[in-house]
């Protein structure tokens, strides 16, 4: 079972990922028992059949770089849980997705990020509507986990605004202007 | 210049705290090499050849005399005694050890100083006019713009992973001394018909391996939605920019790929969403921005007589003035570039003395401030014509005063082979033999304005596709050479140089510029500029005095063989 971030503490979870092997059927490939986060594909091919489990929340989609959360706009009342995969931690795309998925289609449920998921972008990823990080297993040792929940608070009171706060700062803050400061 | 308020302190101390941690778990081994790089990248810091190389941002080139002399003191304490000014403006020092650089960034943080995002690939430090707010020809001072644009683009958690490096421009003056033509976004400050202020906008200019003149994307976006508009275009980059090969992952690909129109009509249909949200700019936070950059209050002095007689009666000082004094909006005053070009230093280098002594120049005579160029010179922004003689003289004695500003000897080199790991080869001993050459100040003079800009790999940072004569250093067969382009230029004839022809050994190189300049000085017209002949005559009776004179000596080398 592997951990993940949530709520600003470390817990257990009991969802798997389920990722296509070359030459896997969407349509066709069996799903693991409990809860599970199936590629889009697999949900685009079996939506009809996925829907009822989307909606008793044992079955949420995540999203590869390169697809659009558009294509998502129709399930999102029925989906309790999307994941956004980072193939590699500099691959800077899923930021965007997740900023789509909060800010234009008011995607409300749990947003995940999946896949190359380290503590010096857990800041980031919160800032752009993440609500649960979940590491790769084995990434990170319990001790470590524990520590890098620091990385969460890493800025105090970023600039401009993002989906967790949405006005930037000069918005959110009286900042003075310098000769009101000096006087 | 803009001064921090406490949130801005508080950002870059928390910095400063998150690097130093870093860094720490790297050296404990607990961050990979691969999951550091970036990160470092992000805070400026390379490893070179030597050692690490720490780039310092220096926002929009400026700098105050309390800053200069931390870098001096970081120059003397941490490097070997020299820092050197880049072609964006920013400072770089060759020679911090990393477990030095946590206490190199506290020691900036205290002068409100950081080297945030001036590597990776994110949002580069914004550029502009080195004259902003005093040059004679501007309209708007673009400085406030381009501080609002670097607090937004500072850590935007969206835009920390971009496909490339991305790199902002902002003009507010008739003549463009920004290069906005050749960045990612370049922003000119304009009025539409109905008198309103906002942007024009071009996307997709770079330098480098492609190089691209920028194209618009918009005649006119209101000022108030400016971050808007920004957002929109670096989400449709960051979503679709090719990421399966770094040389072409740049947004000037995309925009080709894409043909601007199609690329305007996704960015349209992004800010249509984005359009007078949240980060929507007033009024109030634009004065805010503005007021805390503190300017002194200049009002109008009568003409210097002093000034005026010095002109007459030094020739040397004249000689100066005429190429380092600039006009400045408010009479009596002018702005002075000092020379970081002296004969057989690398361009754009200072020692840790002299930045303890420009920070002097500028207590004294320039309200405490200097700007940074991108051509690697510094600028003293504000000065009395009054004060210019005892300036220069003082600049003489600290060896800033070459007068050959924006003549061939001011030459815009990057660190080249001798210090860049991606260089195929050096740029600096370049630079020093053709200044050798074109030693003789009145043939200088003669030679008039010539901009020749070195690059030691096709990254460009050199940019010399917009010198009127450009030098890149290639690689062919592990020996180091060097093509040579014409007719490149900055400013609002921004255009890119053309290929002469086979490349030259870096022996040859200051006798190819002999034969270049040759060439202009026999069918100059008038007060033509080099530039202008090229433009006129064409590159290819350039290129045929070229290879025709190297035949010659070629063919005269041997026969003193036989």
């Amino acid at each position: 079972m592997s951990e993940i971030i949530k709520s600003g503490r470390v817990q257990a979870d009991e969802w798997t990922v389920l990722r296509l092997a070359e030459g896997d059927d969407p349509a066709a490939v069996a799903l693991p028992a409990g809860r599970v986060i199936v590629p889009l594909a697999v949900w685009l091919a079996r939506r009809d059949a996925l829907h009822a489990q989307a909606e008793a929340g044992v079955l949420g989609v995540w999203l590869a770089g390169n697809e659009d959360p558009a294509v998502l706009a129709g399930d999102l009342s029925a989906l309790a849980l999307i994941a956004v995969d980072f193939p590699k931690f500099a691959d800077g795309r899923g930021y965007s997705i997740a900023t789509l998925l909060r800010t234009r289609h008011g995607y409300g449920g749990e947003l995940r990020a999946i896949g190359d998921v380290l503590r010096d972008q857990f800041f980031f990823l919160l800032r752009c509507g993440f609500s649960v990080l979940q590491p790769r297993e084995g990434k990170y040792s319990a001790a470590q986990l524990e520590a890098a929940l620091a990385s969460l608070r890493d800025f105090s009171e970023p600039y401009q605004g993002a989906v967790d706060r949405p006005e930037p700062l000069f918005r959110r803050q009286p900042r003075t202007p310098l000769h009101k400061e000096a006087a | 210049m803009y001064q921090y308020d406490e949130y801005d302190q508080r950002i870059v101390d928390e910095r400063v705290a998150q690097f130093a941690d870093q860094t720490r778990r790297y050296l404990a081994g607990e961050l990979s090499e691969d999951e550091f790089r970036p990160l470092r990248l992000q805070n400026g810091l390379y490893i070179q050849r030597h050692a690490p190389m720490l780039r310092i941002a220096v926002p929009y080139g400026n700098l105050n005399s309390t800053q200069l002399r931390t870098l001096g003191h970081i120059a003397r304490t941490y490097d070997r005694g020299y820092g050197h000014i880049t072609t964006r403006q920013n400072i770089q020092f060759n020679w911090p050890r990393l477990e030095d650089v946590p206490e190199i960034l506290d020691l900036l943080a205290k002068v409100q100083m950081h080297a945030i995002q001036t590597s990776g690939n994110c949002i580069r430090n914004v550029t502009s006019d080195p004259f902003a707010g005093v040059a004679p020809d501007e309209h708007v001072d673009p400085r406030p713009w381009c501080e609002i644009l670097r607090q937004w683009s500072t850590f935007h958690p969206e835009f920390a992973f971009l496909p490339r490096k991305f790199k902002i421009a902002v003009n507010g003056a008739r003549e463009d001394r920004a290069v906005i033509q050749v960045h990612d976004i370049g922003l000119d400050i304009v009025r539409n018909a109905a008198g309103e202020q906002g942007f024009r906008v071009l996307v997709g200019g770079g330098l480098g391996r492609t190089p691209i003149i920028g194209e618009e994307v918009a005649a006119f976006v209101p000022w108030q939605q400016i971050l808007n508009y920004c957002e929109a275009v670096l989400r449709v980059y960051n979503l679709h920019g090719r990421r399966d090969n770094a040389y072409k992952a740049r947004i000037k690909i995309l925009v080709k790929a894409l043909g601007v129109t199609e690329f305007a009509r996704q960015v349209e249909e992004e800010f249509a969403h984005l359009k007078d949200g949240p980060s929507t700019l007033t009024q109030a936070e634009i004065d805010r921005v503005a007021s805390r950059f503190n300017d002194p209050v200049l009002s109008a002095l009568e003409a210097d007589a002093g000034y005026r007689a010095q002109l007459v009666a030094d020739k040397a000082f004249a000689a100066w003035a005429r190429r380092s004094v600039r006009g400045h909006r408010v009479a009596g005053y002018a702005s002075v570039v000092l020379s970081l070009k002296p004969y057989g230093v690398a361009p754009g280098d200072l020692t840790a003395e002299q930045f303890d002594a420009v920070a002097d120049l500028a207590d004294r005579y320039a309200f405490g401030e200097v700007r940074s160029t991108h051509e690697q010179n510094i600028v003293l922004a504000s000065v009395r014509e009054a004060d210019l003689h005892q300036l220069w003289q003082d600049a003489r004695a600290i060896g800033l005063a070459t007068p050959n500003i924006g003549l061939l000897t001011d030459i815009i080199a990057c660190p080249g082979g001798d210090f860049c790991a991606l260089a195929n080869a050096k740029s600096i001993p370049i630079a020093n033999a053709i200044q050798d050459r074109f030693d003789d100040l009145d043939h200088l003079f003669d030679i008039g304005e010539l901009e020749i800009n070195i690059s030691g790999c096709m990254n460009a940072c050199g940019h010399h596709h917009v010198g009127h004569i450009g030098i890149l250093g290639v690689d062919k067969n592990g020996a180091e050479f060097y093509q040579v382009t014409v007719g490149g230029e900055q400013g609002n004839q921004a255009a890119l140089g053309k290929v002469i022809g086979p490349s030259f050994a870096a022996a040859e190189m200051p006798d190819v510029i002999s034969s270049l300049i040759n060439n202009y000085i026999d069918n100059r017209q008038d007060d033509e500029r080099f530039i202008d002949t090229v433009r006129r005559i064409g590159v290819e009776s350039f290129k045929t005095r070229v290879y025709a004179e190297r035949s010659a000596r070629q063919q005269a080398g041997e026969s003193a063989h036989v």
